[in-house]
């Protein structure tokens, strides 16, 4: 397993308090610096806990982009705060304060921040989630965002064409739109949009290409690692552009553009085909696999921003047993536990079976009950020796 | 909004086409122009009537103008041989304002933007290449604002004016992108007019 050669400077959440926060009135956490598990039943707020993490993180819900609805019920605003503790000792403060119908207040160190996105890459962090699920099941957009999320991270070009593409992407479709109202055709002006667009998403064609190579090794072993298993999984970067060059693959699929009266080809259209022994995944794959599939993604993803990024990231892992088996959870924890990776924190709805996995691991761990929108502080403890 | 009489509600609906105008801010107009000397409103709306009959738009360059050919156009002391092409006509105010400038201008009437309904067609460009084929121009300079669509207008532009033998050029801008040459401040822009620079090269380094 790939793990990074200097040791990144660690940057551990030590306290989290939140008022009106989804279903929290209010809570005041302390965590160790390795291993935090959230129990308790469905619907008592652990999975709330990890949104507040990616907060955060990342200034916005895994779950629901719509910060107003993130309110506790009949309230009129709610804060997140938090304490990082660095490897010096220094440290860190983060706010997030939301009041209905008013501008997300976004602080570090009691300072404001001008745009969100100067904090986005400070307290990276990756999430684990039931969710995932629609990674596989859902369309391409899906795992273009994947791709596009995880190289964003680290190419700081990569979103300013992808931006360009997008917006010359749209003025051609309402070229394409115009000339099947009107009757008509100007090549000259299409010309003109066919070279924009060959220009601008060629360098997201190279990087989605020099990623998917780069990231399918990693992901490959820890599918390995966590399935035990002799299946081959794949995943396949498919793009009309492996076999044609830009500009030829606009002018070949010009006719249908010109029916369709949008552009049909393109890094827009691009997908990820994901396989197992051969078949694909959505329909060969049970759902263990498909589980263990999309978690191996996720722990690639965090490699991948681990080492190319300035701080070790945080993992959030959602529900564990969800869809696994005792002995994948198993070695999910021993990857994760092991070196390469940083804090964590757990979510399950076994106070018994969590403790009972961490019990002789001799590491780092905190055990919190969780029961509707109460935190029952620090029901167990377990010294790092 | 209930109105005492008719001529009111008309003289506010009036207003409020203006951009930036709303209901409200419209009828602060009309109940200020009530107050005043009629002859004073008089001057006022003749004013405009004035401006829309009687300013032209020079048969040359499209800038506007009180004759057929415009201030700049026809000063002597102006190279007709170096064009600037802009959008619009508060871009010649601004290079104007440089005093650094000292050829004549195309104004196209916009860029080529088709999710706005703008095409090539829309814009004086037809007209643009006509004076190109006249063969007494030297040099085209296309200073037009540096977002994707003035990119594609630029490039438009160049594909048209490749056949004759002008040496076509973008203005060299020291300016953050988005910003347009209206906002520039006068030394920038007439130092990035000066030091132009030929528009192949431009595209090699894209
Ligand atoms: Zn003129």
């Amino acid at each position: 397993m790939q793990t990074n050669c200097l040791p990144l400077p660690e940057m551990f959440l030590q306290k989290l308090s939140l008022v009106n926060f989804k279903n929290f009135e209010e809570a005041e956490l302390a965590f160790s610096d390795k291993v935090n598990c959230f129990a308790g039943p469905n619907g008592s707020g652990k999975t709330n806990l990890l949104d507040a993490l990616h907060y955060l993180g990342l200034c916005k819900s895994y779950f629901n982009p719509l910060d107003s609805q993130n309110i506790r019920h009949d309230e009129g605003f709610f804060v997140i705060q938090g304490t990082f503790i660095a490897d010096d000792g220094a440290e860190e403060q983060v706010y997030c304060g939301m009041k209905r119908n008013q501008k997300k207040v976004f602080k570090r160190n009691q300072k404001e921040y001008e745009r969100l996105a100067d904090h986005i890459g400070l307290f990276p962090l990756v999430m684990v989630s039931p969710a995932d699920g629609v990674l596989i099941s859902g369309g391409s957009e899906e795992r273009r965002r994947f791709m596009d999320s995880v190289i964003a991270q680290y190419d700081k070009n990569y979103l300013d064409s992808l931006i360009a593409y997008n917006r010359v992407l749209s003025q051609r479709n309402a070229l394409l739109k115009q000339f099947g109202e009107n009757r008509n055709f100007d090549a000259a002006v299409l010309e003109v949009f066919d070279a924009q667009l060959a220009g601008k998403g060629k360098p997201v064609y190279e990087a989605r290409k020099a990623f998917i190579a780069a990231f399918t090794p990693i992901f490959a072993d820890y599918y390995r690692h966590l399935s035990g298993a002799a299946e081959e999984v794949a995943i396949t970067y498919q793009s009309k552009l492996h076999e044609t060059s830009f500009e030829d693959l606009l002018i070949r699929s010009l006719p249908k553009d010109r029916i369709m009266q949008h552009c049909t080809a393109g890094v827009h259209k691009d997908d990820l085909e994901f396989g197992i022994g051969g078949y694909a995944m959505k329909k060969a794959g049970s759902q263990g696999q498909q589980k263990t599939f999309l978690i191996a993604l996720r722990l690639a993803q965090f490699c991948f921003i681990r080492d190319t990024g300035k701080r070790m990231p945080v993992l959030l892992l959602d529900d564990i047993y969800d869809k696994l088996d005792e002995n994948r959870v198993k070695k999910l924890m021993d990857a994760v536990c092991g070196k390469g990776f940083g804090q964590i924190f757990i979510t399950d709805t076994g106070v018994g079976r969590i403790q009972e996995l961490f019990e002789n691991r001799g590491i780092p761990f905190r055990l919190f009950e969780i029961r509707s929108g109460k935190v029952n502080n620090q029901l167990k403890e377990l010294p790092s020796e | 909004m209930n109105f005492p009489s008719r001529l009111v509600e008309d003289a506010v609906n009036e207003f409020a086409k203006l951009p930036g105008v709303g209901r409200k801010t419209a009828l602060r107009f009309v109940l200020h122009l009530l107050r005043k000397d009629p002859a004073e409103v008089e001057k006022f709306g003749s004013t405009f009537i004035r401006l829309r009959q009687e300013l032209k738009h020079c048969h040359t360059c499209h800038n506007i103008s009180e004759s057929e050919i415009c201030d700049i156009c026809s000063n002597p002391r102006r190279d007709p041989a170096t064009v600037c092409i802009v959008e619009d006509v508060r871009d010649v105010m601004a290079i104007e304002n440089t005093n650094q400038y000292t050829g004549v201008y195309h104004v196209l009437g916009g860029i080529i933007s088709p999710m706005d309904g703008i095409g090539p067609g829309d814009l004086s460009i037809d007209h643009l290449v006509q004076r190109a084929s006249s063969g007494t121009i030297r040099e085209m300079i296309m200073a037009l604002s540096t977002t994707m669509e003035g990119d594609t207008t630029n490039f438009y532009i160049y594909k048209r004016l490749k056949e004759f033998n002008i040496s076509v050029s973008t203005i060299a801008r020291g300016i953050a992108i988005g910003d347009e040459l209206e906002y520039a401040d006068e030394v920038t822009l007439g130092r990035s007019i000066v030091n132009r620079v030929p528009y192949e090269k431009t595209i090699a380094a894209k």
